[in-house]
Parts: C-alpha cells; structure tokens; sequence
C-alpha cells in the first residue's frame, strides 16, 4: 500500500514540470519577442530549462533575400548567455561573447545556407552553490529584403 | 496481497515511465541521441551534423508556415486559391494525424492568403485552422477573441501577420509543454509540405532557366535532413513512421540535385548594423528531377489532405 504514497508526489512532479514548461512559454512572449522589434516572429517556439554550463543546439536553414534577427534570452536567475552561429565547415560566423553578450544579432544572407546555432549557458563560477537553472528562448524574426 | 504488489508496482511503474517522459518531453529540445542518427545525411550537410551528440538538446527548426508563404511571395509567385486546401474538408480530419498535418497546411495557407490579402479567405482559413487546434485540444491557441481580431484589422497586413505567428506559436509551444512534440513536428511537416506544394505548382515550365522560385525549391534541399531528425525524435510513433517513410522517398529525389557552396565570409555593414553572410553557390536541377520532385510532393500532400 506504501507504494501508492508515492503517486501523488509522482503527479506534483509532472504537474510541476509542465508549470516550469508553461513559464518557459510566458517568458519567451513576454520577454523574448519584444526583442525581434521590426521583424516578424517566424511563429516557431524553441525554448528549454538550462543548468549553468549546459549547451543546446539549434539547426535552421536561412534564407537569400530575407533580412533575420536571432533573440536568444535567458532568464534573469541565469548568468550570460552565450551564442555562437557557424556555418557547415563549423566556422564561427558570429559569436556574442565579442559583443558583450548581447541578446541579439541582425544578419542576411548571400544564398541560401543551412546553420547551426550552438547555445550555451555560462558559470557563475561559484563553487559549491547549486547550479542555476531557468528558460532560455530562441527566436527568429524576419523580413523581406526590399 | 502479492498479487495486490504485483499491480501497484505495475501501476507506479507505469506512472514513473509516463512522468519521465513527459518530463523529458517538456524540455521544448531534444536530448541528444546517445548514438548516430540513423538519417543518412548528404555530404554538404555532414560536417554540420558531426557533433551532434555534444548538446544537452537539440532543436531542429523548419521553416514555420508564415516563413514557408513568405519565402513564395518573395520569388515573385501570383495568387491561386485552386491551390489551397479546400476548407470544406475540415470534417473529413478527425484523426491526431491528419488534424495535426492539416493545422500545419491551413495555418500555411492562411498566410498565403494574408500576403496577398485575401481578405474573405483570411477569415475562413483562420477558422479552418481553429478547427483544427480544437480537435487537437490545444487550448487557447486561437479563441474567437482572435477571429474578431483579425476581422476588425482585415486590412492591416502587419496585424494579420502577428496574428497568423500568435497563433501558431499557441499551438505549437501548448503541444511541446503538454508532451506532444510527435503532433508538434507533424504540425510542422504539413506546413512545409504545403509551401513546397504551392511552389512547385507555381512553376511556369516555359520559364525554368533562372526561375526565382525554382531557387527556392532547391533551397528546400537544405531542410530536408533537419525535417527528418525533427521526424525521427518520434520515431516509433505509427502516424510517425508513416511520414518518416514518405519524407525518405522525396529525399530520394532532392539527393538529385547538387548544391556546392563556397566558404561563407561574414561582412559588417556599419551603416545598417547587419551582418552580410556572403557565399557563392552553384546548383543542379534539370526540369526532369524538378517533375519528378513536383509529382513526389504532390502525391505526399494529397495523402496529407485526403
């Protein structure tokens, strides 16, 4: 019978993660799209809970004759973000950790290029604290180049 | 009293695989695969490819809807309602499948419709896709708040533009926090599907040489492996399945055409603050391959909207 005790910490543990999931989504309206300003949001949702140090990685392709803004947010609670987008030879195009972490960056395209968008979550450098973990949001915003 | 053991370990078991998945699955990325992907990628994409494995996620992102109508509408493309999917087959879908396909294909075609301003269309597109976010249970996704919007703005393309990303990012941000991420990427596939659709029938065959949106259809080569892995994170899916083998045939086809591609060189424009990603790139389609590729995705669409 004790076993049974144990469901319903299994379905606050469910119930939990898809609150965290549900804020992800909140913070990535609320604070990410504002940040494509002009461009147009795709309409694509790519947001994660990431621990201090942990990487993702996103794979797109892009477009000639369209003008992109990348956002890439992460929650306060986290320390910088840092993005880097290469190409299929894994060079780096662009890197923010030159540019002040910054949460944006507007490109175009000569022709069309498939990338690869490498996402990662840097240390507080405090030893012994429990990592920080919270959303981080990518979005793309485009337009037509005229 | 054993067998009483015996089903609630059962139960717990079932409740602690359920809740790991779901936990796994509401990440909004993948976690990377332990091993190869299966999905034979073409030589100009492996390099990409290669360290897959390092990331604690993976996203792979096609083209939404809106990006797919606006990639057409830059190549120039007139306007054929005849090409859209009927709304008056919004009954005929009442499986996950097919609903999930479908709000994929008329969230497509409503923003086709909302470049060109086709205003009666807009509407009855944004109810078709209703429709289907409904029988999915997406909540929230498009509410008649949303249909009264976009009715009082009919006429404001940027409005409209919002709404038809809104939208889309409801649906597909409620079908990867709920667990659903085999629904989201079929939502995505039919999006895709229908934009390649659309464009291969726009094309003029009298016109080939040069034509912009032949262009663009090789640049779906680009995104035909990404489709793939999106497919193969739920893989065992039977709906699933089906796809993954349908979108292996039109590989088949696109592993026709040749694209090489010089080293890319980024430029800083100081005076617009954008980075230009210059490159040179050479591609292959003879208008055999482009038929044989127009009839592959004309029969995967129709199967789609059937």
């Amino acid at each position: 019978m004790r076993i049974y005790r144990l469901i319903p910490i299994l379905a606050l543990l469910l119930i939990a993660s898809v609150k965290v999931d549900a804020q992800c989504k909140a913070f990535a309206k609320k604070v990410c799209l504002p940040e494509l300003g002009s461009y147009t949001h795709d309409g694509n949702y790519h947001a994660a809970v990431l621990v201090e140090g942990e990487e993702a990685e996103l794979y797109k392709t892009f477009y000639s004759d369209m003008d992109y803004r990348v956002a890439i947010c992460g929650e306060d609670k986290l320390p910088n973000i840092e993005f880097r987008i290469m190409d299929s030879n894994k060079n780096v195009l662009y890197s923010n950790k030159d540019n002040n972490y910054s949460r944006t960056w507007d490109f175009k395209l000569q022709s069309s290029q498939q990338l690869k968008l490498v996402v990662k979550v840097t240390s507080f450098n405090q030893a012994g604290d429990t990592p920080a973990s919270g959303c981080v949001s990518i979005m793309f915003g485009f337009k037509i180049k005229k | 009293m054993n067998r009483n053991h015996e089903i609630s370990s059962g139960l717990l078991m079932v409740v602690l695989l359920f809740t790991i998945s779901v936990i796994g699955c509401t990440s909004g990325g993948k976690k990377a695969p332990k091993e190869d992907l299966s999905v034979q990628v073409p030589t100009d994409n492996t390099a990409v490819y290669e360290d897959i494995k390092q990331a604690e996620k993976i996203f792979n992102a096609l083209p939404s809807p809106l990006e797919s109508a606006m990639l057409i509408k830059s190549a120039g493309a007139r306007f054929d309602e005849s090409l859209l999917n009927n709304v008056g087959n919004v009954n005929k879908y009442v499986t996950n499948k097919s609903m999930a396909l479908n709000l994929g294909i008329y969230t497509c075609d409503l923003s086709f419709a909302s470049l060109y301003e086709q205003t009666q269309l807009i509407i009855d597109y944004m109810n078709a896709a209703k429709k289907m976010a409904d029988g999915l249970g997406i909540l929230k996704a498009i509410e008649q708040s949303t249909i009264d919007r976009l009715e009082e703005n009919i006429n404001n393309s940027e409005v409209i533009m919002e709404i038809v990303s809104e939208t889309f990012m409801n649906s597909s941000s409620y079908l990867e926090d709920n667990g659903q991420p085999a629904i989201a990427a079929m939502t995505l596939v039919g999006g895709w599907f229908e934009g390649l659709y659309i464009s291969t029938q726009l094309v003029d065959m009298k016109e080939f040489n040069g034509n912009k949106l032949v262009g663009r259809i090789i640049d779906q080569k680009l995104s035909i492996d990404i489709l793939l892995s999106l497919l193969e994170s739920s893989k065992g899916d039977p709906a699933v399945d089906e796809i993954i083998a349908q979108v292996s045939k039109l590989k088949i086809v696109f592993d026709k055409i040749k694209i090489t591609t010089s080293p890319v060189r980024p430029e800083f424009d100081q005076a617009t603050n954008i980075t230009v990603l210059k490159s040179e790139v050479k591609t292959d389609m003879t208008p055999e391959v482009f038929l044989e590729l127009a009839a592959t995705v004309g029969e995967i669409r129709n199967s789609f909207v059937k």
